[in-house]
This record gives C-alpha cells, sequence and structure tokens, in this order.
C-alpha cells in the first residue's frame, strides 16, 4: 500500500515538473516584446535596453527556468512585468473571485444533477425519466457562454434584478459579491449539472442491477429505500470521481465565463496577461491550474486504492 | 466488444435495422443529414453574400427578405449561418481526424507492447490531461495567432489522448480473449493481430466516440471564436457571430438567437447519434432493453 | 412582469430623490474602459495611466487644458531667453506631495534628470532629448537650457510623462502614486477600481469632490446596464457602441461626441510593392468611402480626415476631397500601375473595435476594385512586434493618439516607410520656428503633402464619446491629451 502511494506520489511530482517545463517553455516562444509593449511607440531604443535589464528579460533561459521553478516551490511566483505587484498577489486577489465561482457553480449542479438524476433511475424508461433525460441532453449542447447572454439578456437587461456583469468586491458586502456571481455560477452549473445527471442516473442503474440489490429487493425491501439506502450510496464513487474532475474543470471554465461578466477573477486575469505579454503570470495562473487538476487526479487515485484494493495491483 | 470475433461486413443490414429502430439514433441521425445538407448547399447556394456589407441594412429584424435578420454589417444572418456551418463541421472533424490518427496507434501500440511504452503512454495521457484544454486552446492560439486552423490543431492535440485511452482499455480487453490467443498460436505477429483482429473489434467504441468529440470539438471551436480566437473574419463563424452579438443585446437580441440555436441543434444531434450508436451497438445494453 | 418593473423603478426612483435632496452629492464613480497595469506615468505609455493620475494625482511644470492650451501648473510662469534656449521657471511656492514632503526645485531636476538619463524607462524620452542642462537657481526658481530651441518645450513639459515626481516616492509610485495634486491615491482593487479622494491643505483651488473611484468597466455590454442603473455616472469615453441613441434619448443623461487626437488610419507600408506606387495608394484613397468606415468602426461617430490632423486643431485643413470616392477612377488608376488583375494583401488588425470592425468595412470596400485583403487580427503585443517594428505588413489600421504628432512622418525608419526631403525640410523648420502663425502655415503645408501623396489611408479622428449624469459639471467635452481631470467637476445643485 505505502509502496503505491509512493508510487503514485512521485509520479505526480514527475507530471508537475514536465508540466512546469512546458508551461516556461511554451511560453518563451511567444513573440512580442514586454518591454516594447509597455513603453509605446514613441519609446527610444536605450530605454527599452534600461526596462529589458531591469525585468531581467536579459539572463539566459536556462537560467531564468531556475530561477522561476526556484520561486514556485518558495511559494514566489514572481514579479508581473505589468502590474508590477507580486504575481502571488494578483492570483490570490483574482482567486477570491474564481474560486467562490467555482464552489458556488459545483453546489448548484450537485444540488440540482443528483436529484434529477436520482429521479431518472427511479423513473428508468418512463415517461419522468425521458423527460429529465432530454432536458439533461439538451443541458450538455448548450454552450455556457450563450446560456450566460440568454441569462444577462432576461435577468439583468429586461428584469434587471441583478447586474449585467462586474465584481463590486467583497468589501461591498457579502450579498452584493454573491449576487454579482449569481448569474454567471448558473451559467456554469447548468451544463456540468445536464453531465452529472446522466452520470448519476446510469452509475444508479449499473447499481441497481447488481446482485446484491437484486436480494434486497427480492427480500421484500421497497424499491423506494434500496435506491436510497444501497444503491445512491454505491454510485457516489463515480459521481464524486466525476465531481472532483468538474472542480479543476469549473476553474478552467471561469475563463470564457468571467469575459462574459466582466469579473474580475483568474480567467480574466489570465486572458489579459496573455495579450499583455506578462508571460510570468500567465506561467504562475497555469502551473496553479495544472498543479490543482494533477493534486486531484493523485487524490482521486489514492482514494480508489483504499475503496478498491484491487486497483492497487494496477 | 462483441463476445466472438466478428468483421465488419457482418450483420450490417441487422445493424441498420437495428439502428434504425432506435429512436436516439433517428433524431440524431436526420438532424446531423441535415445540417451536413445545409453546410454542403452553402458552397453551391447561399440567399446572400455573406462578405457582402451594406451599412444601410444593418440590424434589421427578422423579414420575408432576411428570415433571421441582419448583422451589424447589414449581411444576411441565415447565409451567415450557413457558412458558418461548414466552417464549425470542418474544424471538428479534422480535430477528430487528428485526435484518432495520432491515438488510435499510440493506443493499439501501447496495448499490444505493454511495459514501458504502455507507461510512457499513461504518463504522457496524464501530463495532458493535466492542462485544462481550453485555457491550453487559448495559449496555443495566443502563440501562433489565431485562426481557424490552430484552432484545429489545439483542439486536436486534446483528441489525441482520448482516442489513445479508448483504444487502448478496449484492445487490452481483446488481447487475453481465446479467438487471439488462437491467432498467435497460428504465428501472427502483433501488428497483423492489430490490424486484421483488434482494429474491428475495437471500430465501435471509437465510432461512438469520434461523434461525442465531434460534438465538443464544435463546442470548443464555438468558445474559441467567441473569444476571438478561433476563425477569423470576414469568415462567418458561430462562435464570432455570437461575440459581436454581445454588444448589441440592448437593442438587437435577435443577433445573438440564431447562431446560438445553430451550436445547439448540432451538438444535439451529434450527441443523440453517439447515444444511439452506444445503445445498438453495446450488446450488453440492447439485452436489458 | 411589467408591474414588477413599475414597483422596481419607482423605488429606485424614490431612493434616487431622497439621496439628492440631502445635500450636494460630492462622490462620483467615472467608468473607464482599460486598466492602468500601473500608476506612474513616467514608466509607461499606457494611455489608461494618465486618463486616471493626470491633473489628479500629478501635475507637470505646465499643463495641457480642455482645448489643448498650455497652462501654468507647478511652475507660476517662466521666461524664455532672446535665443530661445533657455528657460527660466518660477516655481509654486507651498506645494506639497501627499506624503507631506515639500515640493522644490530639487524635485523638478530630480525629475527632469531622471528621465533623461541612461536607465530611463520613460516612454516618451523623446520629449526630453533637447534638454542639455536643469540647474536649481533657488528652492524656487529652475532654469532649464536647451542644447537648440524647440517651439513645443512648454507643450512637452505638459505631457503626463512630464509630471513631476519626488525622489522619496519615484520608486513606489507605480503602487502608490505620490503627486502634488488636488486629489491623493486611496485604494486599487485590481481589476475592478481605483478609488482617490480629496488632497488636503492643495496649493490652488480645491476640488469640489471629496471621492472618486474609477471603475474598470470595459464593454458595452456591461457599460450600459452600469450608466442605466446609476452605479457609474460618467463615463468620459464610453463603450457604448450601437445602444448609444437609446442613451441619447434618455433625458437623465447627456451625450456629448468630442473629439480626441487620434488620427485613424490605414496606415500603408510605403517601401513594399505595390503599395511603393504612388498609384495604388491613391486607388486606394479613391476607394474608401468614409462615412460607411464611419458607421462601421464600432461607434458610428468620428470625423472623416484628409489628413494625419486633428480637426480640433487651429491648423487644420480639410482635405477630404483630395481623392474624392470614385470607383472608376480607383481602378483606372490600380490598371495604369499594371494590376487591372488585383492585387492580393494583408490587413493586420489590432485589438480596438475600430480596427477589427472598421478593417471588414475597408476590406469589403477595396475588394470592389480587385484589392484582396487576408485579414490577420493581431493582439497589441505582436502589432507593435510585427508591424511597429520590423514593418512586416502591407496594411493596418491604428489610432495615432499622440497629440500632434504629425512629425512622424519625418522620422528615419518609421513603420510607415515614407521618406520625402519637401516633407523633412518643412518639419525641421517647424522646430526652429515659434511665431504660432508662421507654425501654423507650416502644419498645412505638412498635411497637404501627405494628403497628396496618399501615404497612408486617411480614415476619421476618433471620437471621444462622453456620456454623463446630466447633473454632472466641469467634465471635458475633447481629449486634447489623455486625461480625465476631475478637479473642476461637481454636481449641479
Amino acid at each position: 500500500m505505502i509502496a503505491y502511494i509512493l508510487k503514485r506520489l512521485s509520479i505526480g511530482i514527475a507530471t508537475l515538473i514536465v508540466a512546469s517545463i512546458v508551461v516556461f517553455s511554451v511560453l518563451e516562444i511567444v513573440p512580442g516584446d514586454p518591454a516594447q509593449l509597455m513603453l509605446g511607440m514613441n519609446a527610444t531604443e536605450d530605454a527599452l535596453a534600461a526596462l529589458r535589464e531591469q525585468m531581467g528579460l536579459n539572463q539566459p533561459l536556462v537560467m531564468r527556468y531556475l530561477d522561476w521553478a526556484g520561486g514556485l516551490l518558495r511559494g514566489d511566483f514572481g514579479q508581473s512585468f505589468t502590474y508590477s505587484s507580486p504575481v502571488i498577489d494578483l492570483i490570490a486577489e483574482r482567486a477570491a473571485v474564481s474560486l467562490p465561482l467555482a464552489v458556488i457553480a459545483l453546489v448548484m449542479s450537485t444540488a440540482i444533477a443528483i436529484p434529477v438524476g436520482l429521479f431518472a433511475a427511479s423513473r428508468r424508461g418512463k415517461a419522468g425519466d425521458a423527460v429529465a433525460m432530454g432536458a439533461a441532453q439538451f443541458g450538455v449542447a448548450v454552450p455556457n457562454f450563450w446560456f450566460a447572454l440568454i441569462l444577462i439578456y432576461v435577468f439583468a437587461v429586461w428584469l434587471r434584478l441583478v447586474p449585467a456583469g462586474g465584481f463590486p468586491g467583497w468589501e461591498a458586502g457579502l450579498w452584493a459579491g454573491v449576487k454579482a456571481l449569481l448569474l454567471p455560477a448558473i451559467a456554469l452549473a447548468l451544463p456540468q449539472a445536464a453531465i452529472l445527471a446522466r452520470v448519476t442516473r446510469s452509475a444508479l442503474l449499473e447499481v441497481l442491477g447488481e446482485d446484491y440489490i437484486r436480494t434486497a429487493r427480492a427480500k421484500g425491501m421497497p424499491r423506494r429505500s434500496v435506491l436510497w439506502r444501497h444503491a445512491l450510496r454505491n454510485a457516489m464513487i463515480p459521481v464524486l470521481t466525476i465531481l472532483g474532475l468538474q472542480f479543476a474543470f469549473l476553474l478552467a471554465g471561469t475563463i470564457i465565463i468571467e469575459n462574459v461578466f466582466y469579473l474580475p477573477g483568474l480567467g480574466r486575469l489570465v486572458f489579459q496577461a496573455i495579450t499583455q505579454r506578462d508571460l510570468i503570470v500567465v506561467e504562475g495562473v497555469v502551473m496553479l491550474l495544472v498543479a490543482s487538476v494533477i493534486i486531484v487526479n493523485v487524490i482521486v487515485d489514492l482514494c480508489y486504492a483504499l475503496v478498491d484494493p484491487r486497483l492497487r495491483t494496477r | 466488444m462483441t463476445a466472438q470475433d466478428h468483421t465488419a461486413q457482418d450483420g450490417t443490414g441487422a445493424f441498420i435495422r437495428l439502428a434504425f429502430a432506435n429512436r436516439s439514433f433517428l433524431a440524431g441521425f436526420v438532424i446531423t443529414v441535415l445540417i451536413a445538407a445545409m453546410a454542403l448547399l452553402s458552397f453551391v447556394w447561399t440567399p446572400y453574400d455573406v462578405t457582402a456589407i451594406e451599412m444601410g441594412q444593418r440590424m434589421r429584424g427578422l423579414s420575408w427578405v432576411h428570415p433571421f435578420g441582419t448583422d451589424h454589417f447589414g449581411r444576411d444572418i441565415l447565409s451567415m449561418i450557413m457558412v458558418g456551418s461548414r466552417n464549425s463541421i470542418a474544424v471538428a472533424i479534422v480535430a477528430v481526424v487528428i485526435g484518432m490518427g495520432l491515438g488510435v496507434p499510440l493506443g493499439c501500440w501501447a496495448a499490444a507492447r505493454g511495459g514501458w511504452v504502455d507507461e510512457a503512454l499513461m504518463r504522457f495521457n496524464d501530463l495532458v490531461f493535466a492542462f485544462p484544454a481550453l485555457l491550453s486552446a487559448i495559449m496555443i492560439t495566443a502563440i501562433f495567432g489565431p485562426g481557424a486552423l490552430n484552432a484545429i490543431i489545439a483542439i486536436g492535440i486534446f483528441n489525441v489522448p482520448v482516442f489513445a485511452r479508448v483504444a487502448r482499455a478496449g484492445a487490452l480487453s481483446l488481447w487475453p480473449r481465446e479467438f487471439i490467443l488462437a491467432a498467435r498460436a497460428a504465428g501472427k505477429g502483433k501488428t497483423l493481430i492489430t490490424l486484421e483482429h483488434i482494429l474491428p473489434n475495437i471500430a465501435s467504441m471509437l465510432l461512438v466516440q469520434g461523434t461525442i468529440q465531434f460534438a465538443l470539438g464544435i463546442l470548443a471551436e464555438a468558445g474559441l471564436s467567441y473569444v476571438g480566437l478561433g476563425t477569423q473574419p470576414p469568415m462567418p463563424s458561430w462562435g464570432r457571430m455570437l461575440f459581436d452579438a454581445q454588444t448589441r443585446m440592448m437593442v438587437a437580441p435577435h443577433l445573438a438567437l440564431f447562431p446560438g440555436m445553430a451550436i445547439v441543434v448540432t451538438v444535439l444531434g451529434l450527441n443523440l447519434l453517439g447515444d444511439g450508436l452506444r445503445d445498438v451497438l453495446d450488446p450488453k445494453l440492447r439485452r436489458e432493453r | 412582469m411589467t408591474m414588477w418593473k413599475s414597483v422596481l423603478a419607482a423605488t429606485a426612483m424614490a431612493l434616487a430623490t431622497s439621496t439628492a435632496a440631502m445635500a450636494q452629492r460630492t462622490d462620483l464613480v467615472v467608468g473607464v474602459v482599460l486598466e492602468p497595469p500601473h500608476l506612474d506615468p513616467t514608466a509607461g505609455a499606457a494611455a489608461a495611466i494618465d486618463e486616471i493620475v493626470y491633473a489628479n494625482i500629478f501635475e507637470g511644470l505646465t499643463r495641457i487644458g480642455p482645448s489643448g492650451e498650455v497652462q501654468p501648473a507647478l511652475a507660476e510662469s517662466w521666461e524664455i531667453s532672446d535665443d530661445g534656449k533657455v528657460y527660466t521657471f518660477k516655481l509654486r511656492e507651498g506645494a506639497k506631495f501627499h506624503d507631506g514632503t515639500d515640493f522644490d526645485a530639487e524635485d523638478v531636476k530630480f525629475t527632469l534628470d531622471r528621465a533623461r538619463a541612461d536607465d530611463s524607462t520613460n516612454a516618451q524620452k523623446g520629449l526630453f532629448e533637447a534638454i542639455e542642462t536643469v540647474e536649481v537657481v533657488d528652492p524656487a526658481t529652475v532654469t532649464v537650457t536647451l542644447e537648440n530651441p524647440q517651439g513645443s518645450f512648454l507643450y512637452n513639459m505638459g505631457w503626463g510623462d512630464a509630471v513631476i515626481v519626488a525622489p522619496e516616492s519615484a520608486e513606489t509610485n507605480k503602487e502608490k502614486p505620490v503627486g502634488t495634486g488636488p486629489f491623493k491615491f486611496d485604494n486599487w482593487a485590481k481589476g475592478s477600481s481605483i478609488t482617490i479622494s480629496k488632497a488636503d491643505d492643495y496649493w490652488g483651488e480645491p476640488a469640489h469632490l471629496d471621492k472618486a473611484e474609477f471603475r474598470i468597466i470595459p464593454d458595452a455590454a456591461a457599460a450600459v446596464p452600469a450608466l442605466l442603473t446609476g452605479d457609474v455616472q460618467a463615463f468620459p469615453q464610453m463603450p457604448a457602441g450601437d445602444a448609444l441613441p437609446q442613451i441619447e434619448a434618455d433625458s437623465r443623461f447627456e451625450v456629448v461626441i468630442g473629439a480626441t487626437e487620434g488620427e485613424t488610419i490605414l496606415s500603408t507600408n510605403n517601401k513594399k510593392a505595390p503599395f511603393d506606387q504612388l498609384k495604388v495608394r491613391q486607388a486606394i484613397a479613391h476607394t474608401l468611402d468614409r462615412e460607411a468606415i464611419i458607421a462601421g468602426n464600432g461607434s458610428g461617430y468620428g470625423t472623416p480626415i484628409g489628413s494625419h490632423f486633428s480637426p480640433a486643431n487651429e491648423a487644420y485643413v480639410d482635405l477630404t476631397d483630395t481623392y474624392p470616392h470614385d470607383i472608376e477612377k480607383a481602378k483606372a488608376l490600380l490598371a495604369e500601375a499594371g494590376f487591372e488583375d488585383g492585387i492580393k494583401a494583408t490587413l493586420k488588425l489590432p485589438p480596438p473595435a475600430y480596427a477589427r470592425d472598421g478593417g471588414q468595412v475597408v476590406a469589403a470596400q477595396l475588394r470592389e476594385i480587385g484589392i484582396e485583403l487576408e485579414i490577420i487580427p493581431v493582439e497589441w503585443a505582436q502589432w507593435l512586434d510585427q508591424v511597429f517594428k520590423q514593418k512586416d505588413y502591407d496594411l493596418t489600421i491604428v489610432s495615432h493618439t499622440e497629440p500632434n504628432d504629425i512629425g512622424i512622418y519625418a522620422r528615419d525608419d518609421y513603420y510607415f516607410q515614407y521618406d520625402n526631403p519637401a516633407f523633412d525640410k518643412v518639419m525641421e523648420e517647424l522646430e526652429v520656428t515659434s511665431d504660432q502663425a508662421k507654425r501654423n502655415e507650416l502644419y498645412k503645408q505638412a498635411q497637404k503633402i501627405i494628403a497628396d501623396d496618399a501615404v497612408n489611408g486617411y480614415l476619421f479622428q476618433l471620437p471621444k464619446i462622453g456620456v454623463w449624469d446630466a447633473k454632472l459639471e466641469g467634465l471635458w467635452e475633447n481629449s486634447p491629451i489623455q486625461a480625465n481631470d476631475l478637479t473642476k467637476v461637481q454636481w449641479a445643485e
């Protein structure tokens, strides 16, 4: 068991290192000179040279990678070229929008998907199942940014119940902040809920087909309590896996949604940083997202191993 | 995955009968054919020239002359949706072809060889999956410049591990089977067995995965074009049309309606087709039905 | 549903009137499109920096007023020697930086020496090139000696890049700007807003507002609702897009279409075939239909221009009829140049709507005479690198927002790759002329030369679409320099 954990962890770390090299080198070949971008069209050649020196752009590539990677380990993500403040501060500020957004969306999608999946599974083959799964089929096909536009039109432009975009900051009060995140969270959550509802239904049906459930039914246990007591608990394993993966996906999915709603989150930060050639910010955020995916995967794998010892020998 | 070794031509007639009895498949098939027909038609005929700018006709509502109205340059939205369809389809198909072309050989190779090849492939998969697809696509297009070609590459790369995984899983489950063992005993090489026995048997799984990735590719292309990194004007694209519509929601909400519906219908059709195919091809589900 | 809406509207009205009745308002939320990368105007080219700090937080020796005129600022008055080389500035006494330190002649010397030093990262280092020495005479007097007379020196000292900074705070101005202006910096919530408030003991007339917030709202989809709901009370430059007529019809708001210094042009690579041929460039000029391009530029507003000069400037001449819209003539010219079969070329478009949207109209127009343009969208970083630096382009659309910048046509190796000794001579003469009437005459000649040569396709002057609450007073109508000057802004009684 310990050997397995160690192996899984070391693979995770190796993946992280390779990923950091990929991220760093990919961004190094991005065309465009950050110094020229900051100083604009009238900049003189020596002003540009002075700025490049100041930003450390003149050092050799390998040195810069080692500097950067070493900094990451110490929690130092470097200094943003354009914002001239530490990258980690920028990330922390923006995560204060993206993280709550992803969490709210995750809670919403779970709160919608599990009951719908349960309902559909319990009505398998009946009209209710068909309607629920038809709706889910539709939900999977809707691009979240289009759904976001429709939400904006209905709730912000037409009914004027919530702001159409922007974020007042948490200092404006909890409710004001949550209110600004409501529409984006719905836009993110619904397509995810559709996927999750389908997974829940099929996982439940799979479990319901297994022998011990049939036995329980044969012993005269009502269908409803079989569903609740046995099936749901066992079906939660695949559902939780998807949930874990979806969280990382949601964090990345906020990129487009944040641009639709003009939320100052991580996605907008990356987007702006890419166009302004603020490479160190892009590298920091991408590494953070990549690391979170890898860590979630490792945790999920370890959980599997705990639940199902057969997998350890894989 | 069927119990016996069967080659593609076996039971084609039975398959067609079964498939068209499946409502999901039928609906998906009809929608997909209609969209494809629209895309093909756009090569020879559209109601208007999609590159002709007519400032006097901008943002007209629905009418007999312009059934879906006109956009902010006075271009006919119906024509743009028609031309946009071939663009979406082309990007998604080529991305699937890239994914299959690289992923399937990789997956089969890993399953046949096992050992370090298999391990290396799995680690490569882990690595690619660790990058949020959308973020990486944005990075790729930011480096090489926005455009349909780079969108295809960005989407295609993320299809590779998906197909590699499906092919590997399918192949691994086949290798211990008796008919494969028999073939090996007869002295056939691994490559030949893969071509003759493994591939035909995993083809149905790959086909189902193909339709799913096709649908995802359409969504991804729309997303990239929406943020301005996919297909570029004057070539119309659904995602780009939604971007242009967004700032004009106040005055002309219909601009956002039709491109969005086009995406939903296409993706829905492909997903239904994929679901139907799976039902028809997966004997376990078929038995329970 | 309608009932709901009217109830909501009524409550909103009630709230609005009750607050207004209490006292004169002294707070303001201003919407801006772009977030500045940092807040030090002496270390970056971004207009977004000046749009927050110019005149509000930082002041220079001189400043540019609402109509583009030079006004005294930290220099109370000045004298110019007869040879035009020595400027003696008499400084304000009693001016203080927001951190409490006094402003004096040493700060002026520090600022000007820092801007022209070898390791300077000033984006407009050229403004200071003529300076030979800066000497402190006494704490309230500075003399600046120029290498040769420069007609625009006082104007140059009014740029945001020439504001006076203190040695104590110069290094930290990017994050926490410390100036001498009537407002001091409060807070910057990255990605959403920047807040400033009235400074204590300002040397001049104090600001009317106690507090102002610049809220970053990049797009019409968010800007219009923010204005309509009253969250934001002023957009000096509003990305209203096609929603503008709706706002104009609303009596709560005032819409002011002003002028900027942004000449929006179809920049042409004058050394790259076939655009090195005058006839090809003339054919393009005959084809461009400015009205249609303006209608499609994302805002629908803009003043047509026929040369590289702001219509707001007194030396402006209208040259839009140099090459009137005439497709047949254009085709004939193209044929004469040997291109009756058409031309294939690229059009690189930077991100702003005037380029990305306007570019599609330009491409559609040029297609009429057989010039097929492949549209290549580029980010600013790529534009600066490929177009501006490497001159790897055929055509591009860009707005030149620096004030009074016709001199770029005389620069060696500027990205238009234009070279005309006659034009250079006019510019040289201008450089040593300080008589305003003579300068205007020279400016007129210069405009004419580049219009005749059809160096670039001259499209329109970028408009300043100001939208604000009808009760607000004192915001600038035009934008002769990048600034959102709030020093005179107040709410009407």
